[in-house]
C-alpha cells in the first residue's frame, strides 16, 4: 500500500487510519457517520467502484475539484456533506453545496472534468487495488488491513 | 484445484450471448479464468465490479479475463447489464459445472463453483492457481497482476 504522503487528504490528530472509501457507497456513508468524529488522523483515499455506484466517479471528482480550489477544508466539507445526504448528489445538488462552501462554480465545473483530477482519483484507486482491496469501506492501521467491523475497530484505537 | 504446470483442461461453453467460446480461441494469448459461485450474489457482485475497474490494465498486459459460473446465458446477460460490466461470462450450465469440475473448483455440497482464479499462458499451460479459502472471500485484483507479472 502506498505510504501516506503530501498528496493525501488527512484530517485530525491521533492514531492514523488510512481509509479507502467510495462516495457513492451506502455502507461507506454509514461507516462515515461512526468514524468521522473520532479522534483519529484519518487519511481519505478514493476508491470509486463505478459498476456498483455509477455516480461515484463524479462525486470523487467533485471533492478533488473542491480541494483544488478551496484546499483541505473544502475537500473534507464536501465529503462530509455528500455522506450526510446521499439522496441528493445530482449536479444541481453538488452546485448548491459548492456555492455554500464559497467556491466559484465555474472553476469547480471546469476542474472536476479535467485530467489531473481524474488522475488523482485513479492513483488512489490503483494504490488500493495493489493493497488488495476488494470492497469498501476498507481501512489500514499500522500497515495492516482492518478486519471485521471497521467502525468498531477504529473506535477501539481511540 | 488442478495443479499449476499442467495443460489447461479444454472447454467450450456458451457466453452471455450464447456464442460458443473455447480454450483454443485464446491460443497465443494469456487467459485469466474467474470461477465464481453465482450471478447476482452480493460477494460475486463485488468481485466482478472490482475486476471490471481494472479490465483495461489486464488487457494491456496481453491477457483476457473470463468469468465462469453455473448460471445460464440469460442470467449472465442480465447480470452483466445490471452491473454494466464488459467481462465476458461463460455458462457452465449443462451438464452443470462440467468445466468447473475439470479445473477442480466445483463444490458438490452447494452445487456451484468455488471462488477461484487460474492463469493460462499463451501455450495453454496453467501457470497460476488461486482458490479462496471460502466462497465469501474475494481474491484481490492485485493477485492477478502479480501472477501476470510472474509469467512475463
Amino acid at each position: 500500500m502506498p505510504p501516506v504522503g503530501p498528496e493525501d487528504h488527512v484530517r485530525g490528530e491521533g492514531p492514523e487510519a488510512i481509509a479507502y472509501l467510495d462516495l457513492g457507497c451506502p455502507h461507506c456513508a454509514a461507516t462515515w457517520m461512526m468514524i468521522a468524529e473520532l479522534p483519529l488522523r484519518l487519511v481519505f483515499r478514493h476508491f470509486p467502484v463505478a459498476s456498483k455506484h455509477p455516480r461515484a466517479p463524479a462525486l470523487h471528482a467533485a471533492v478533488e475539484s473542491a480541494a483544488s480550489q478551496g484546499g483541505e477544508h473544502a475537500f473534507w466539507a464536501l465529503a462530509d456533506s455528500i455522506y450526510r445526504d446521499q439522496g441528493r448528489v445530482d449536479d444541481p445538488h453538488l452546485w448548491e453545496r459548492v456555492r455554500g462552501l464559497g467556491l466559484e462554480l465555474e472553476r469547480f465545473e471546469r476542474e472536476r472534468r479535467a485530467t489531473p483530477v481524474a488522475e488523482r482519483v485513479r492513483s488512489d484507486f490503483e494504490g488500493g487495488i495493489r493493497a488488495g482491496i476488494t470492497g469498501t469501506p476498507a481501512a489500514f492501521v499500522g500497515g495492516q488491513a482492518v478486519r471485521g467491523d471497521l467502525a468498531a475497530s477504529l473506535r477501539g484505537l481511540t | 484445484m488442478i495443479a499449476r504446470g499442467t495443460p489447461a483442461p479444454d472447454f467450450s461453453l456458451p457466453d452471455h450471448q450464447g456464442r460458443q467460446v473455447s480454450l483454443a480461441d485464446f491460443s497465443g494469448r494469456k487467459l485469466v479464468l474467474v470461477f465464481y459461485p453465482l450471478d447476482f450474489s452480493p460477494v460475486c457482485t463485488d468481485q466482478l465490479s472490482i475486476y471490471q475497474e481494472v479490465l483495461p490494465q489486464i488487457t494491456d498486459q496481453g491477457a483476457t479475463l473470463l468469468g465462469i459460473s453455473v448460471d445460464s446465458t440469460w442470467a449472465h446477460r442480465a447480470f452483466r447489464e445490471r452491473l454494466g460490466i464488459e467481462i465476458p461470462l461463460l455458462s457452465d450450465f449443462e451438464p452443470k459445472g462440467q468445466v468447473i469440475r475439470r479445473y477442480g473448483a466445483y463444490l458438490d455440497e452447494v452445487g456451484h463453483g468455488n471462488r477461484s482464479l487460474v492463469l493460462i499462458d499463451a501455450d495453454g499451460v496453467l501457470r497460476w492457481v488461486h482458490e479462496s479459502p471460502s466462497p465469501l472471500e474475494i481474491p484481490g485484483a492485485n493477485l492477478i497482476f502479480d501472477a501476470l507479472a510472474e509469467t512475463d
